[in-house]
Protein backbone atom coordinates (compact mmCIF):
# COMPACT_ATOMS: atom_id res chain seq x y z
CA UNK A 1 0.00 0.00 0.00
CA UNK A 2 2.53 2.49 0.52
CA UNK A 3 4.14 3.89 -2.42
CA UNK A 4 5.95 6.56 -0.43
CA UNK A 5 9.19 7.08 -1.17
CA UNK A 6 11.60 5.68 1.51
CA UNK A 7 13.88 7.61 3.22
CA UNK A 8 14.92 10.08 0.32
CA UNK A 9 17.74 11.71 1.47
CA UNK A 10 17.29 15.48 2.53
CA UNK A 11 19.73 17.69 1.51
CA UNK A 12 22.11 19.15 4.96
CA UNK A 13 21.46 22.81 5.56
CA UNK A 14 23.86 25.12 4.46
CA UNK A 15 26.07 25.92 7.29
CA UNK A 16 26.45 29.53 7.71
CA UNK A 17 23.11 30.70 6.27
CA UNK A 18 21.00 34.22 6.58
CA UNK A 19 19.86 32.65 9.52
CA UNK A 20 22.91 32.10 11.51
CA UNK A 21 24.22 35.72 10.36
CA UNK A 22 20.79 37.46 11.57
CA UNK A 23 21.49 35.43 15.04
CA UNK A 24 25.35 36.13 14.91
CA UNK A 25 24.83 39.90 14.74
CA UNK A 26 21.90 40.20 17.12
CA UNK A 27 24.40 38.36 19.46
CA UNK A 28 27.21 40.96 19.01
CA UNK A 29 24.63 43.91 18.91
CA UNK A 30 23.39 42.93 22.73
CA UNK A 31 26.77 42.34 23.89
CA UNK A 32 27.26 45.92 23.13
CA UNK A 33 24.07 46.91 24.16
CA UNK A 34 25.01 45.47 27.27
CA UNK A 35 28.60 47.15 27.66
CA UNK A 36 27.01 50.06 27.72
CA UNK A 37 25.01 49.34 30.18
CA UNK A 38 27.84 47.98 32.44
CA UNK A 39 30.14 50.66 31.67
CA UNK A 40 27.24 53.44 33.01
CA UNK A 41 26.70 51.55 36.14
CA UNK A 42 30.47 50.92 36.77
CA UNK A 43 31.89 54.59 35.24
CA UNK A 44 31.07 56.42 38.96
CA UNK A 45 32.04 59.72 38.22
CA UNK A 46 33.36 60.00 34.53
CA UNK A 47 31.52 62.07 32.28
CA UNK A 48 29.83 64.30 35.42
CA UNK A 49 33.29 65.61 36.87
CA UNK A 50 34.62 68.70 35.44
CA UNK A 51 38.23 69.61 34.81
CA UNK A 52 39.03 73.09 33.56
CA UNK A 53 42.43 72.30 32.44
CA UNK A 54 41.14 70.06 29.56
CA UNK A 55 37.86 72.03 27.78
CA UNK A 56 37.12 71.15 24.51
CA UNK A 57 39.69 68.67 23.81
CA UNK A 58 39.48 67.32 20.29
CA UNK A 59 39.63 63.64 19.84
CA UNK A 60 42.62 62.12 21.67
CA UNK A 61 43.96 58.40 22.95
CA UNK A 62 42.97 60.16 26.39
CA UNK A 63 39.63 61.36 24.86
CA UNK A 64 38.19 59.20 22.43
CA UNK A 65 35.21 61.08 22.04
CA UNK A 66 36.66 64.97 22.85
CA UNK A 67 35.73 67.14 25.80
CA UNK A 68 33.00 69.22 26.34
CA UNK A 69 32.82 72.92 27.46
CA UNK A 70 33.27 72.27 30.88
CA UNK A 71 36.05 69.54 30.36
CA UNK A 72 34.05 66.85 30.60
CA UNK A 73 34.64 63.24 28.90
CA UNK A 74 32.33 62.87 26.24
CA UNK A 75 32.79 59.20 25.69
CA UNK A 76 31.85 58.62 29.48
CA UNK A 77 28.89 60.99 28.53
CA UNK A 78 27.77 59.68 25.43
CA UNK A 79 27.94 56.28 27.48
CA UNK A 80 26.01 57.16 29.91
CA UNK A 81 23.47 58.80 28.07
CA UNK A 82 22.61 56.15 25.80
CA UNK A 83 22.30 53.82 29.22
CA UNK A 84 19.42 56.43 30.44
CA UNK A 85 17.98 56.42 26.80
CA UNK A 86 18.16 52.59 26.95
CA UNK A 87 16.16 53.04 30.26
CA UNK A 88 13.46 55.15 28.97
CA UNK A 89 13.17 52.64 26.47
CA UNK A 90 12.70 50.02 28.99
CA UNK A 91 10.26 51.66 30.51
CA UNK A 92 8.21 53.60 27.82
CA UNK A 93 8.40 50.79 25.72
CA UNK A 94 7.12 47.88 28.19
CA UNK A 95 4.25 50.13 28.97
CA UNK A 96 3.60 50.67 25.35
CA UNK A 97 3.61 46.79 24.84
CA UNK A 98 1.28 46.26 27.76
CA UNK A 99 -1.43 48.85 26.35
CA UNK A 100 -0.92 47.21 23.04
CA UNK A 101 -1.91 43.43 24.54
CA UNK A 102 -4.54 44.48 26.51
CA UNK A 103 -6.36 46.54 23.46
CA UNK A 104 -5.84 43.82 21.11
CA UNK A 105 -7.15 41.43 23.73
CA UNK A 106 -10.41 43.27 24.63
CA UNK A 107 -10.88 44.26 20.67
CA UNK A 108 -10.59 40.75 19.43
CA UNK A 109 -12.08 38.95 22.26
CA UNK A 110 -14.81 41.98 23.39
CA UNK A 111 -17.73 42.63 22.14
CA UNK A 112 -18.17 44.66 19.22
CA UNK A 113 -18.16 48.32 20.71
CA UNK A 114 -15.70 47.30 22.34
CA UNK A 115 -13.57 46.66 19.14
CA UNK A 116 -15.08 50.12 17.52
CA UNK A 117 -13.61 51.86 20.52
CA UNK A 118 -10.06 50.66 20.36
CA UNK A 119 -9.82 50.98 16.74
CA UNK A 120 -11.22 55.10 16.81
CA UNK A 121 -7.95 55.22 19.72
CA UNK A 122 -5.80 53.70 17.34
CA UNK A 123 -6.73 56.16 14.20
CA UNK A 124 -7.05 58.89 16.78
CA UNK A 125 -3.06 58.60 18.22
CA UNK A 126 -1.87 57.78 15.14
CA UNK A 127 -3.94 60.12 12.96
CA UNK A 128 -2.40 63.14 15.39
CA UNK A 129 1.45 64.10 14.63
CA UNK A 130 3.55 62.04 16.97
CA UNK A 131 5.89 64.46 18.02
CA UNK A 132 3.22 67.13 18.77
CA UNK A 133 1.33 64.53 21.18
CA UNK A 134 4.88 63.48 22.87
CA UNK A 135 5.20 67.17 23.58
CA UNK A 136 2.02 67.86 25.26
CA UNK A 137 2.31 64.90 27.57
CA UNK A 138 5.79 65.41 28.56
CA UNK A 139 5.25 69.11 29.24
CA UNK A 140 1.33 68.23 31.01
CA UNK A 141 3.21 65.98 33.08
CA UNK A 142 5.97 68.36 34.24
CA UNK A 143 9.09 67.16 32.05
CA UNK A 144 12.34 64.98 33.72
CA UNK A 145 12.65 61.60 32.68
CA UNK A 146 9.86 60.28 34.30
CA UNK A 147 7.27 62.41 31.69
CA UNK A 148 9.43 61.06 28.84
CA UNK A 149 8.57 57.66 30.08
CA UNK A 150 5.00 58.15 30.17
CA UNK A 151 5.09 60.18 27.09
CA UNK A 152 7.04 57.40 24.66
CA UNK A 153 4.58 54.74 26.65
CA UNK A 154 1.15 56.60 25.83
CA UNK A 155 2.35 57.19 22.17
CA UNK A 156 4.08 53.51 20.85
CA UNK A 157 0.60 51.08 21.15
CA UNK A 158 -1.04 51.48 17.95
CA UNK A 159 0.71 49.34 15.91
CA UNK A 160 1.72 46.88 18.09
CA UNK A 161 -1.87 46.78 18.98
CA UNK A 162 -3.53 46.11 15.56
CA UNK A 163 -0.66 43.43 14.82
CA UNK A 164 -1.50 41.86 17.68
CA UNK A 165 -5.22 42.41 17.25
CA UNK A 166 -5.03 40.67 13.55
CA UNK A 167 -3.04 38.00 14.89
CA UNK A 168 -5.79 37.05 17.92
CA UNK A 169 -8.74 37.37 15.33
CA UNK A 170 -6.98 34.67 12.63
CA UNK A 171 -6.03 32.12 15.94
CA UNK A 172 -9.81 32.66 16.89
CA UNK A 173 -11.26 31.53 13.47
CA UNK A 174 -8.16 29.22 12.65
CA UNK A 175 -9.51 25.70 11.94
CA UNK A 176 -6.68 24.29 13.72
CA UNK A 177 -7.87 25.69 16.90
CA UNK A 178 -11.45 24.43 15.89
CA UNK A 179 -10.03 20.94 15.39
CA UNK A 180 -8.15 21.36 18.71
CA UNK A 181 -11.57 21.96 20.66
CA UNK A 182 -12.86 18.99 18.47
CA UNK A 183 -10.79 16.73 20.33
CA UNK A 184 -11.40 17.68 23.92
CA UNK A 185 -8.94 20.18 24.89
CA UNK A 186 -9.55 22.67 27.00
CA UNK A 187 -9.62 26.88 26.59
CA UNK A 188 -7.02 27.20 28.40
CA UNK A 189 -4.86 24.78 26.64
CA UNK A 190 -6.06 26.86 23.39
CA UNK A 191 -4.75 29.77 24.88
CA UNK A 192 -1.41 28.41 26.17
CA UNK A 193 -0.51 25.72 23.41
CA UNK A 194 -1.76 27.55 20.12
CA UNK A 195 -1.81 30.76 21.43
CA UNK A 196 0.58 31.62 23.04
CA UNK A 197 3.31 30.11 20.55
CA UNK A 198 1.75 33.07 18.04
CA UNK A 199 1.73 35.87 20.36
CA UNK A 200 4.59 35.70 22.24
CA UNK A 201 7.44 36.56 19.49
CA UNK A 202 5.05 39.47 18.05
CA UNK A 203 4.87 40.80 21.87
CA UNK A 204 8.28 40.23 21.90
CA UNK A 205 9.61 41.54 18.46
CA UNK A 206 7.39 44.16 19.21
CA UNK A 207 8.66 44.96 22.35
CA UNK A 208 12.27 45.44 20.81
CA UNK A 209 11.71 46.79 17.43
CA UNK A 210 9.79 49.69 19.69
CA UNK A 211 12.67 50.29 21.40
CA UNK A 212 14.80 52.62 19.04
CA UNK A 213 11.32 54.99 18.06
CA UNK A 214 11.40 55.20 22.38
CA UNK A 215 14.69 56.19 22.41
CA UNK A 216 14.75 58.26 19.14
CA UNK A 217 11.92 60.05 20.38
CA UNK A 218 13.53 60.51 23.91
CA UNK A 219 16.33 62.46 22.47
CA UNK A 220 14.09 64.52 19.78
CA UNK A 221 12.28 65.71 23.29
CA UNK A 222 15.32 66.20 25.11
CA UNK A 223 16.78 67.94 21.79
CA UNK A 224 14.11 70.64 22.07
CA UNK A 225 14.26 71.14 25.63
CA UNK A 226 10.83 68.81 27.20
CA UNK A 227 12.41 66.17 28.30
CA UNK A 228 15.28 65.51 30.57
CA UNK A 229 17.26 68.17 32.71
CA UNK A 230 19.84 69.61 31.15
CA UNK A 231 21.88 68.35 34.30
CA UNK A 232 22.26 65.05 33.48
CA UNK A 233 23.82 63.54 30.84
CA UNK A 234 21.25 62.28 28.16
CA UNK A 235 22.36 61.88 24.21
CA UNK A 236 18.98 65.02 23.41
CA UNK A 237 20.84 67.13 26.12
CA UNK A 238 24.39 66.55 24.52
CA UNK A 239 23.10 67.14 21.41
CA UNK A 240 21.42 70.11 22.08
CA UNK A 241 24.34 71.65 23.65
CA UNK A 242 26.95 70.65 20.56
CA UNK A 243 24.65 72.90 19.09
CA UNK A 244 26.51 76.04 20.37
CA UNK A 245 29.58 74.59 19.82
CA UNK A 246 29.09 73.52 16.34
CA UNK A 247 29.84 76.67 14.89
CA UNK A 248 33.29 77.45 16.53
CA UNK A 249 34.07 73.99 14.95
CA UNK A 250 34.00 71.42 17.89
CA UNK A 251 32.30 68.63 15.60
CA UNK A 252 33.16 66.10 17.97
CA UNK A 253 30.65 67.26 20.71
CA UNK A 254 27.71 66.40 18.38
CA UNK A 255 29.20 63.68 15.75
CA UNK A 256 30.03 61.06 18.47
CA UNK A 257 26.62 61.33 20.85
CA UNK A 258 24.81 61.05 17.25
CA UNK A 259 26.87 58.67 15.72
CA UNK A 260 26.48 56.38 18.93
CA UNK A 261 22.60 56.91 19.12
CA UNK A 262 22.49 55.85 15.44
CA UNK A 263 24.42 52.85 16.52
CA UNK A 264 22.38 52.04 19.54
CA UNK A 265 19.60 52.09 17.33
CA UNK A 266 20.31 49.91 14.35
CA UNK A 267 21.28 47.37 17.31
CA UNK A 268 17.66 47.63 18.56
CA UNK A 269 16.84 46.60 14.95
CA UNK A 270 19.55 43.65 14.65
CA UNK A 271 18.15 42.00 17.64
CA UNK A 272 14.33 42.50 16.69
CA UNK A 273 15.38 41.11 13.59
CA UNK A 274 17.62 38.26 15.34
CA UNK A 275 14.52 37.47 17.47
CA UNK A 276 11.95 37.30 14.43
CA UNK A 277 14.29 34.85 13.23
CA UNK A 278 14.91 33.02 16.12
CA UNK A 279 10.68 32.28 16.81
CA UNK A 280 9.79 31.44 13.09
CA UNK A 281 10.01 28.01 12.37
CA UNK A 282 9.76 28.96 8.04
CA UNK A 283 13.10 30.11 8.59
CA UNK A 284 14.75 27.33 10.49
CA UNK A 285 16.59 26.20 7.33
CA UNK A 286 17.68 29.10 5.34
CA UNK B 1 -25.70 5.93 14.05
CA UNK B 2 -24.32 9.54 13.50
CA UNK B 3 -27.60 11.60 12.35
CA UNK B 4 -28.62 15.12 11.56
CA UNK B 5 -32.11 16.29 12.16
CA UNK B 6 -32.96 18.75 10.12
CA UNK B 7 -30.49 21.05 10.27
CA UNK B 8 -30.48 24.36 9.20
CA UNK B 9 -27.95 27.09 8.97
CA UNK B 10 -26.81 30.94 8.34
CA UNK B 11 -24.16 32.97 9.21
CA UNK B 12 -26.34 36.10 10.44
CA UNK B 13 -29.69 36.63 11.51
CA UNK B 14 -30.37 38.62 8.76
CA UNK B 15 -27.94 36.45 5.99
CA UNK B 16 -30.13 33.78 3.86
CA UNK B 17 -29.95 30.16 4.92
CA UNK B 18 -27.52 28.15 3.56
CA UNK B 19 -28.65 24.84 5.03
CA UNK B 20 -32.28 24.33 4.82
CA UNK B 21 -33.62 21.34 6.98
CA UNK B 22 -31.42 18.46 5.97
CA UNK B 23 -31.70 15.08 7.27
CA UNK B 24 -28.88 12.35 7.11
CA UNK B 25 -28.06 9.19 8.85
CA UNK B 26 -24.75 7.58 8.75
CA UNK B 27 -24.43 4.03 10.44
CA UNK B 28 -21.00 2.37 11.88
CA UNK B 29 -19.26 1.08 9.23
CA UNK B 30 -20.96 2.43 6.60
CA UNK B 31 -19.43 4.86 3.72
CA UNK B 32 -22.02 7.60 2.34
CA UNK B 33 -21.25 10.12 -0.45
CA UNK B 34 -22.45 13.42 -0.52
CA UNK B 35 -22.66 14.94 -3.84
CA UNK B 36 -23.75 18.01 -5.06
CA UNK B 37 -22.95 21.21 -7.53
CA UNK B 38 -20.73 23.68 -5.80
CA UNK B 39 -22.08 26.73 -3.43
CA UNK B 40 -24.81 24.06 -2.54
CA UNK B 41 -23.61 23.84 0.90
CA UNK B 42 -22.14 20.87 1.04
CA UNK B 43 -18.92 22.16 3.45
CA UNK B 44 -21.05 23.88 5.71
CA UNK B 45 -22.92 20.37 6.26
CA UNK B 46 -19.48 18.92 6.78
CA UNK B 47 -18.74 21.55 9.25
CA UNK B 48 -22.40 21.20 11.35
CA UNK B 49 -21.81 17.89 11.42
CA UNK B 50 -18.45 17.83 13.07
CA UNK B 51 -19.47 20.36 15.44
CA UNK B 52 -16.96 23.37 13.60
CA UNK B 53 -20.08 25.26 12.84
CA UNK B 54 -23.15 24.90 15.36
CA UNK B 55 -26.83 24.85 13.21
CA UNK B 56 -28.94 27.76 13.96
CA UNK B 57 -31.97 25.13 14.06
CA UNK B 58 -31.84 20.89 14.37
CA UNK B 59 -29.67 18.81 16.29
CA UNK B 60 -26.84 16.16 15.16
CA UNK B 61 -27.34 13.44 17.16
CA UNK B 62 -24.95 10.47 17.58
CA UNK B 63 -26.46 6.99 18.79
CA UNK B 64 -29.40 9.28 19.41
CA UNK B 65 -27.62 11.75 21.81
CA UNK B 66 -26.86 15.29 20.53
CA UNK B 67 -23.46 16.09 20.62
CA UNK B 68 -22.05 17.80 23.62
CA UNK B 69 -20.83 21.47 22.79
CA UNK B 70 -17.72 20.47 24.99
CA UNK B 71 -15.18 17.65 25.16
CA UNK B 72 -14.04 15.10 22.53
CA UNK B 73 -16.06 14.41 19.83
CA UNK B 74 -16.59 11.22 18.07
CA UNK B 75 -17.29 12.84 14.58
CA UNK B 76 -13.97 14.73 13.31
CA UNK B 77 -13.67 16.74 9.78
CA UNK B 78 -11.08 16.09 7.39
CA UNK B 79 -10.93 19.19 5.03
CA UNK B 80 -10.01 20.44 1.76
CA UNK B 81 -6.98 22.32 2.40
CA UNK B 82 -4.48 20.12 5.32
CA UNK B 83 -2.41 23.63 5.93
CA UNK B 84 -5.45 25.14 7.71
CA UNK B 85 -6.32 22.24 10.03
CA UNK B 86 -2.24 22.28 11.62
CA UNK B 87 -0.33 24.77 14.04
CA UNK B 88 2.43 25.74 11.42
CA UNK B 89 4.37 26.54 14.45
CA UNK B 90 4.32 23.38 15.87
CA UNK B 91 6.09 20.22 14.92
CA UNK B 92 4.43 17.37 12.92
CA UNK B 93 4.94 14.95 16.09
CA UNK B 94 3.39 17.49 18.80
CA UNK B 95 0.20 17.85 15.82
CA UNK B 96 -0.52 14.46 15.67
CA UNK B 97 -0.18 13.83 19.60
CA UNK B 98 -2.47 16.12 20.06
CA UNK B 99 -5.37 13.66 19.34
CA UNK B 100 -3.57 10.24 20.52
CA UNK B 101 -0.35 8.88 19.99
CA UNK B 102 -0.56 6.74 17.11
CA UNK B 103 1.51 3.30 16.84
CA UNK B 104 4.32 2.17 13.92
CA UNK B 105 1.46 0.16 12.71
CA UNK B 106 -1.57 2.87 12.42
CA UNK B 107 1.42 5.16 10.74
CA UNK B 108 2.32 2.42 8.06
CA UNK B 109 -1.05 1.75 7.40
CA UNK B 110 -1.73 5.63 6.08
CA UNK B 111 1.88 5.72 4.67
CA UNK B 112 3.25 8.26 7.06
CA UNK B 113 6.83 8.23 7.54
CA UNK B 114 8.60 8.18 10.87
CA UNK B 115 10.79 11.01 9.61
CA UNK B 116 7.81 13.23 9.08
CA UNK B 117 7.25 13.97 12.62
CA UNK B 118 10.31 16.12 13.27
CA UNK B 119 9.25 18.80 10.95
CA UNK B 120 7.14 21.29 10.36
CA UNK B 121 3.94 21.43 8.25
CA UNK B 122 5.61 23.95 5.60
CA UNK B 123 8.26 21.42 5.43
CA UNK B 124 5.68 18.00 4.07
CA UNK B 125 3.38 18.71 0.38
CA UNK B 126 -0.36 18.58 0.79
CA UNK B 127 -0.44 14.78 0.16
CA UNK B 128 1.96 14.04 2.71
CA UNK B 129 -0.36 16.48 5.34
CA UNK B 130 -3.76 15.38 4.37
CA UNK B 131 -2.06 12.09 5.59
CA UNK B 132 -1.11 12.67 8.86
CA UNK B 133 -4.33 14.56 9.47
CA UNK B 134 -6.16 11.56 8.78
CA UNK B 135 -4.03 9.70 10.96
CA UNK B 136 -4.85 12.43 13.59
CA UNK B 137 -8.26 11.99 13.44
CA UNK B 138 -8.74 8.27 14.01
CA UNK B 139 -7.77 8.90 17.62
CA UNK B 140 -9.25 6.20 19.87
CA UNK B 141 -12.62 8.30 20.32
CA UNK B 142 -13.25 8.95 17.14
CA UNK B 143 -16.43 6.94 15.71
CA UNK B 144 -17.31 9.05 12.59
CA UNK B 145 -15.39 10.78 9.87
CA UNK B 146 -16.35 13.73 7.47
CA UNK B 147 -14.27 13.70 4.48
CA UNK B 148 -15.09 17.22 2.74
CA UNK B 149 -13.08 16.99 -0.89
CA UNK B 150 -10.17 15.16 1.05
CA UNK B 151 -7.93 14.56 -1.97
CA UNK B 152 -9.24 16.88 -4.74
CA UNK B 153 -5.99 18.54 -4.78
CA UNK B 154 -3.56 15.78 -5.18
CA UNK B 155 -2.73 13.98 -7.96
CA UNK B 156 -5.04 10.40 -8.84
CA UNK B 157 -1.81 8.18 -7.59
CA UNK B 158 -1.90 9.75 -4.02
CA UNK B 159 -5.88 10.27 -4.32
CA UNK B 160 -5.80 6.17 -4.88
CA UNK B 161 -3.72 5.63 -2.43
CA UNK B 162 -5.56 7.93 0.41
CA UNK B 163 -8.88 6.41 -0.52
CA UNK B 164 -7.42 3.00 -0.37
CA UNK B 165 -5.81 3.17 3.08
CA UNK B 166 -8.96 5.24 4.62
CA UNK B 167 -11.16 2.68 3.06
CA UNK B 168 -9.26 0.01 4.74
CA UNK B 169 -9.30 1.86 8.26
CA UNK B 170 -12.59 2.53 8.00
CA UNK B 171 -13.63 -1.39 7.08
CA UNK B 172 -11.08 -2.51 10.24
CA UNK B 173 -12.76 -0.08 12.87
CA UNK B 174 -16.59 -0.10 11.59
CA UNK B 175 -16.12 3.56 11.05
CA UNK B 176 -18.85 5.74 9.96
CA UNK B 177 -17.78 7.41 7.18
CA UNK B 178 -19.71 10.68 4.51
CA UNK B 179 -17.42 11.19 1.84
CA UNK B 180 -18.03 14.76 -0.16
CA UNK B 181 -16.94 15.52 -3.11
CA UNK B 182 -17.79 17.15 -6.93
CA UNK B 183 -16.03 13.67 -8.62
CA UNK B 184 -19.22 11.16 -8.96
CA UNK B 185 -16.84 8.88 -10.13
CA UNK B 186 -14.84 9.00 -6.86
CA UNK B 187 -17.58 8.74 -4.64
CA UNK B 188 -18.49 5.47 -7.11
CA UNK B 189 -15.97 3.75 -6.37
CA UNK B 190 -15.33 4.49 -2.27
CA UNK B 191 -19.11 4.82 -0.90
CA UNK B 192 -22.43 2.85 -0.32
CA UNK B 193 -24.76 4.75 -1.24
CA UNK B 194 -24.54 8.61 -2.16
CA UNK B 195 -26.89 11.30 -1.29
CA UNK B 196 -27.36 14.64 -3.59
CA UNK B 197 -28.13 18.14 -2.18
Amino acid sequence: MTAVADDCPVAAAPRFGTRKAVLVVAALAAAGLAAVIAFALLSGEAGVATAFRARLVAPSFAHPFGTDALGRDMLARTLKGLALSFRVGLFAATASTIIALVLALVAASGPRWADAIVAYLVDMTMGLPHLVLLILISFAFGGGANAVIIAVGLTHWPRLTRILRAEILQLRGAEYVTVSRNFGKSPLYIARQHFAPHLVPQLLVGLVLMFPHAILHEAGLTFLGFGIEPTTPAIGVLLSESLRYLTAGKWWLGLFPGLALLMAVLAFDAIGNGLRTMTDPRGSQS
Amino acid sequence: MLEARGISFRYGPREPLIVRGFDLAVAPGEVVGLAGPSGRGKSTIARLLARHLRPTDGVVTVDGAVVPARGFNPVQLLSQSPVFAVNPRWTVRRIVNEAWTPDADAMRALGVRQAWLDRYPHELSGGELQRLTILRALAPGMRYLVADEITSMLDPLAQAEIWAALLAVVKERALGLLAISHDAHLLGRVADRVVTV
